[in-house]
């Protein structure tokens, strides 16, 4: 026992005396909750548009006010159609609106009156939502002008953002950034630090030595887990009170599913180590073997629905996928252990097998 | 008056408060086998990163191939030869890769190339094993090979550093052999070397203590003047003073 | 008493293709300094591996302080002190913690055996709050050796323990390991250094996987079979080395520093005024030459020549 708290000792002293892998490790979390907090969303604001009105009518002018006052575009005028053209070449606009000559006549005269809509499709997301926008902003008008007798079987949608009442578009990051982190400080750094003492020779005196192999494993894995135990609580603490996500469901149940990913990432780390020689293929590995697919097949970033049979499948055998969805149930929806043990006994079952290859895989002898 | 073809006056290199290369002053001739002592931690390697064109000084001058250590030193690479212990060929590439491959560096033309390399495979007897990764053949072989790429672009001057550490006597003697024959047909050789004996070796030596030149002499003066049995007393004498800690 | 008995080991790399050691046999005995001779590449490491059984050999018997190296693998390990060649502790910690991990890690405490360790460590005990990548190369190899000596073993494996550090450092560890001998302890050590070989009570003279002579070091160098005559040289050494070799009156002929070893044809010492002549013609007048007794790399080089070891150039006399 004294064996095991001297070695995690000095496990505590070679992680706190990295001054840089530490900032990475605590920095990097910060960094994502307030970029994705902050920066990056998927929402649209700001979008430059080109607005050429041939109608300058009374019409027109109103539309085209209803969309610089909507606070999602910015608007500039022009009177030449080329100019679209150079505006998308430039990239200085991110969508046009072009109105016929006779658009107010047409739309007086209930003839219908078109808008010629155009987005740049080189960017097919911001395209969508651009048009999302406008149309919506177009309906409202629309339906403005049409005030008399609403028609009597009409159907009016109530929209209403379950568990995200105000549209919070950085809800959906919360979950992968735990993902992420834990994968990071529990495969990458733990197989590196294991490697390590491989490429330094140390690893040769620990093994002539009456101490146990396994105990170094274990003893390689402690303070890393006390960290991302530490990162877990950091990101929580964040996203309460620096994005205003709350915590709907017991923290506990929250904390005790994190433990066993953590273990999962623990083994998946040990693993790893177990076949490298080198701390720079044990760090590869890791990103591109585990950080990648975690990142494409989670489903924080990427819907997984939208992807290909083949893909769902295989998101099936990446655990961060499983950890994603009991922490969306469990943080935001605020759901109880009946709703999500069945991921927990698939993250369960991954974690035993992956521990089980592991240990037996771990060489006492140099190859 | 023989070429002179490094010169140092006063080099010196700081690293914040440290001072690796502490005022050194020497010259070395053309044709000449100069080895260049001194313990880990003394200064050698900063010093001849500097003479190699790869570090700046912190004041002083030197020249290296006739060219300047601050303002020409594209210049003195091409007109030198580098071979070290740590690394010299590349393991994952045949013995006639890494002919090629350095041949190229160094801008000698692809019809030399071919016919140097022929000439060298023979001489060395790697007939047979021309076409094998470098990581393959025997350790002494690759440093016998490592030489002879150091030079093949018939370069004024060879830098070696520690070429022979760890490789059997017969094959440290025929490296020496070389090394020899390099320098009777005109390379000036630069290398340092743990082994005493191969210190016999040079033409001049000289013994670099806590960043400074504390000897520079022919072996046999040395003796005399350390009044020493032979140079491995020299330089136990010199580097029992330092200050400095060895790295 | 055998602390240490191998018999017949063998080891191959790459399925077979690598062969590191092959068919070694040989035995140290209690309190025994005991030296494994070679250059980079001999098999040394491969050796002080299977022998601490890090390493499985392909095949043969070796047996550490009675226990068997394929079997008892735990007792082994708990047992013996090990250096291993690029052993650089941990560079983050410092000196004094590196030594409290190891003693944890072995069960026992720095104060329990530090009458062993206190020469040593006296020498780097004022930078025993210094972090040990920090340390010179002599220092550290210090430090790992306390590290290896602290759990009390009665057999060091010391691989390379002077490589790469200062020639004033190394005598120092010599003197160190003399000590250590004079208290009882076993120690095997290899070093590819000739004259460090001197300093063993036995050596065996390791060259690409094959012991070539297990011996004491007067045993191997009085063994040499030929007369050795010594030509002193100046600055011509290369000059006189080449014309000796040619002069066809030699057998071998190699350049040792100041001087040149050679042996004569049919070990016939008439041939000395026959070659002093012609070299004087050649233009090196009075040169010295006289008898001297062989060094212990006077004899590798023998020995690798006589068991066809010698690798392969051109200039091919010897």
């Amino acid at each position: 026992m004294k064996q095991l708290s001297a070695f995690i000792t000095k496990e505590f002293y070679h992680v706190f005396r990295d001054r840089r892998t530490l900032l990475i490790m605590f920095g990097l979390p910060v960094a994502q909750i307030l970029l994705f907090g902050f920066a990056l969303t998927t929402e649209v604001k700001n979008a430059e548009m080109i607005i050429i009105d041939h109608a300058n009518d009374i019409s027109s002018q109103k539309l085209i006010s209803k969309f610089g006052s909507s606070g999602y575009f910015i608007i500039t005028s022009s009177t030449e159609d080329k100019a679209i053209d150079q505006a998308f070449k430039e990239a200085s606009a991110k969508c046009a609106m072009i109105f016929p000559s006779g658009f107010g006549n047409d739309l007086l005269r209930g003839k219908g009156a078109k808008i010629q809509l155009i987005t740049d499709g080189s960017d097919p997301n911001t395209a969508k939502t651009i048009l999302n926008y406008a149309n919506a902003i177009i309906s409202s008008y629309s339906q403005e002008l049409n005030p008399l007798p609403a028609p009597s079987l009409q159907i009016l949608p109530v929209p209403r953002m379950l568990y995200n009442e105000d549209g919070n578009g950085s809800l959906n990051f919360i979950p992968g950034v735990l993902a992420l982190i834990m994968m990071l400080v529990c495969t990458a750094l733990t197989s590196v630090s294991v490697v390590r003492e491989k490429e330094l020779g140390t690893m040769e005196v620990l093994l002539v030595s009456p101490f146990k192999p396994i105990l170094v494993l274990i003893s390689k894995a402690i303070p890393y887990l006390v960290l991302s135990l530490a990162n877990f609580v950091l990101i929580l603490l964040l996203s309460v009170f620096v994005l205003d996500v709350p915590i709907k469901g017991s923290i506990l149940l929250l904390f005790l599913e994190s433990m066993l990913f953590i273990l999962t990432c623990l083994s998946l780390g040990l693993l790893i180590s177990n076949r490298t020689a080198s701390q720079q293929t044990a760090l590869l590995t890791s990103m591109m073997g585990m950080m990648i697919p975690t990142l494409i097949f989670t489903g924080f970033i990427f819907p997984l629905d939208n992807m290909p049979m083949v893909f769902q499948w295989i998101s099936n055998i990446v655990p961060s996928r499983w950890y994603y969805l009991i922490v969306k149930s469990v943080m935001l929806k605020g759901l109880g252990f009946e709703y999500v043990w069945k991921e927990t006994l698939v993250l369960f079952g991954m974690t035993l097998v992956l521990l089980a290859v592991a240990l037996k895989n771990f060489k006492t002898r140099l190859s | 008056m023989k070429e002179k073809v490094i010169i140092c006056k006063q080099l010196t290199k700081k690293f914040g408060d440290f001072t690796a290369v502490d005022n050194i002053s020497f010259e070395v001739e053309a044709g000449e086998i100069f080895g260049f002592l001194g313990a880990n931690g003394a200064g050698k390697t900063t010093a001849m990163r500097i003479l190699c064109g790869l570090s700046r000084p912190s004041s002083g001058e030197a020249q290296v191939a006739g060219f300047d250590v601050y303002k020409n030193t594209g210049s003195i690479k091409k007109h030198i030869g580098y071979m070290s212990q740590k690394f010299s060929l590349y393991e994952n590439l045949t013995v006639a890769e890494n002919i090629r491959f350095f041949g190229g560096i160094y801008g000698v033309s692809a019809r030399e190339i071919r016919d140097r390399s022929a000439e060298l495979i023979s001489k060395l007897g790697l007939e047979k094993e021309s076409d094998k990764l470098v990581g393959s053949i025997p350790l002494g072989w690759k440093q016998k090979l490592a030489f002879s790429v150091a030079i093949f672009h018939q370069p004024k001057l060879v830098f070696l550093d520690e070429p022979t550490g760890g490789v059997d006597p017969i094959t440290r003697r025929q490296f020496w052999d070389m090394i020899s024959e390099a320098a009777a047909n005109g390379i000036t050789v630069f290398v340092t070397t743990h082994y005493m004996d191969e210190a016999e070796y040079c033409n001049r030596i000289s013994v670099m203590v806590d960043g400074k030149v504390q000897a520079l002499d022919s072996p046999a003066n040395l003796k005399k003047q350390y009044d020493a049995k032979d140079m491995d007393d020299v330089f136990y004498q010199l580097a029992r003073r330092a200050k400095r800690p060895a790295e | 008493m055998s602390v240490i008995k191998v018999k017949d080991l063998i080891k191959t790399y790459e399925k077979g293709s690598v062969v590191a050691l092959d068919k070694i046999s040989f035995e140290v005995n209690k309190g025994e300094l005991f030296g494994i001779i070679g250059p980079d590449g001999a098999g040394k490491t491969t050796l002080f591996r299977l022998l601490t059984t890090l390493l499985l050999p392909d095949s043969g018997e070796a047996s550490v302080e009675g226990f068997n190296i394929y079997k008892d693998q735990t007792v082994i390990r708990s047992r013996v002190g090990y250096m291993p060649g690029k052993f650089s502790l941990y560079q983050d910690l410092t000196v004094e913690e590196n030594l409290k991990f190891f003693a944890t890690l072995f069960g026992t405490t720095i104060e329990e055996n530090y009458a062993i360790i206190r020469d040593i460590y006296d020498q780097i005990k004022p930078f025993s709050q210094r972090r040990a990548g920090k340390l010179s190369g002599g220092m550290k190899q210090k430090l790992a050796l306390c590290c290896a000596l602290i759990h009390n073993p009665q057999l060091l494996f010391l691989d390379e323990p002077t490589t790469g550090v200062d020639v004033v450092s190394r005598r120092e560890f010599w003197q160190m390991l003399h000590q250590l001998k004079s208290k009882g302890i076993t120690i095997l050590v290899s070093t590819p250094y000739m004259d460090e070989a001197v300093r063993c009570e036995r050596i065996a003279l390791l060259q690409a996987g094959k012991i070539m002579k297990i011996d004491s070091p007067a045993n191997i160098v009085s063994a040499f079979p030929d007369m050795l005559y010594a030509i002193a040289t100046n600055a011509d050494g290369y000059r006189i080395l080449q014309d000796t070799r040619n002069s066809g009156l030699v057998s071998s002929a190699y350049a040792f520093g100041e001087s040149i070893h050679i042996t004569l044809k049919a070990n016939n010492p008439d041939s000395l005024p026959e070659l002093r002549d012609l070299l004087t013609t050649r233009g090196h007048a009075n040169l010295e030459i006289r008898e001297i007794h062989p060094s212990i790399e006077d004899s590798f080089m023998r020995l690798m020549k006589d068991t066809d070891k010698i690798p392969a150039t051109q200039n091919q006399q010897q």
